[in-house]
């Protein structure tokens, strides 16, 4: 994150995500799949990571099932015809006029005013309650010993006897999927493809997110 | 691209083209843009230049002055366009680069020796590195 001023001198809190290029690697449609997507991939992979598989998906490799089904006249499957890429995802949503192989810049993002962005925030292992549910602990004073950081009660007495489910505790924290909705987007650089949003994203610096444009109005 | 550089390209969009060259113990004028209703007018205020801290478009300093028997600290953002100028009026001679000793000093002994020499050659010999 950063700051960059606007005209009247404001500060304006930013993050900067390099957003793209991105690859369409595959369509999915109502016919055939029953739902609309739009599959993306980011960043080549080393070729020697690069498994079969990964290179089967973004270009035409020759077998004995692929040799097989063209003798019986059954169609490929259309390939962007790329490198393999490190990150593939899919996004839910209407294919557009979207092509496979296509190549996605940011521009994609300059007539949207906010966004949501998607990412796995940072792990902080095993944490308090007052941490990881924004518990109020105990006082610092006034008798109290040795547990200022603690829970507290978790529940009732002989009835019921047990604690009910979903009682919030300690416990590991963070390293999960996450998403902020709303982000304004303050520019979009299509030279350096870059995004600059308003506030921060879920996850370290150097993380990977997703950016849709935001449902929340 | 390494994350910094993808940092200073929206940074330096934001920049200063020129940053005004000041050191820590200089004697300065802060001319900020204020705005009053619908008018913009520039304030001045003038102090003793006592730290500077961060980087890029988030640099800020701190000036102090004494104001009727009281110290008045105020912190600047350097990149701010509502910092109109900033004139140097005074160069003091100083040994570190935070000058907190003199937040505990009051009349005669928060004065600094002046440092003799051209701030200009100054200026421009800090612009070569």
């Amino acid at each position: 994150m950063t700051q960059i001023y606007d005209p009247t001198g404001k500060v304006i809190p930013v993050t900067v995500i390099q957003a793209g290029p991105c690859h369409v690697l595959q369509l999915m449609t109502q016919e055939r799949d029953g739902y609309e997507a739009i599959q993306l991939g980011y960043l080549d992979k080393p070729r020697r990571l690069a498994g079969r598989s990964a290179r089967g998906q973004v270009a035409k490799l020759d077998s004995k099932r692929q040799r097989r089904r063209a003798a019986a006249g059954v169609q490929a499957v259309q390939k962007p015809d790329c490198e393999p890429k490190r990150y593939v995802r899919e996004l839910r949503g209407s294919v557009g006029n979207r092509e496979i192989g296509q190549e996605l810049k940011v521009d994609v993002f300059a007539e949207i005013k906010s966004v949501d962005v998607v990412g796995t925030s940072k792990g902080r292992g095993t944490a308090g309650a007052m941490k990881r549910h924004n518990f109020h602990g105990q006082r610092a004073s006034h008798g109290v010993k040795k547990c200022h950081r603690h829970v507290g009660g978790t529940g009732c007495s002989a009835t019921p006897s047990r604690i009910i489910k979903g009682k919030k505790m300690a416990g590991r924290y963070g390293n999960a999927r996450c998403t902020v909705r709303n982000l304004k987007v303050v520019r979009v650089d299509v030279d350096n493809d870059l995004l600059v949003v308003r506030g921060a994203v879920p996850g370290p610096n150097g993380g990977y997110v997703i950016i849709k444009q935001t449902n929340k109005v | 691209m390494s994350q910094q550089l993808l940092l200073d390209l929206v940074e330096n969009t934001s920049m200063k083209e020129e940053t005004p060259f000041f050191e820590i113990g200089d004697t300065v004028d802060v001319h900020c843009r204020i705005l009053e209703g619908e008018k913009e007018r520039v304030q001045i205020f003038n102090g003793v230049v006592i730290a500077r801290s961060g980087s890029g478009t988030r640099e800020m300093f701190v000036v102090r002055r004494i104001v009727q028997g009281e110290g008045v600290e105020r912190k600047f953002p350097l990149q701010s366009p509502r910092i109109a100028k900033i004139e140097v009026k005074r160069s003091g001679v100083v040994r570190r680069a935070k000058l907190y000793y003199l937040r505990d000093r009051v009349g005669k002994a928060v004065r600094l020796k002046e440092r003799r020499g051209d701030p200009k050659k100054r200026a421009e010999l800090a612009s070569r590195g």
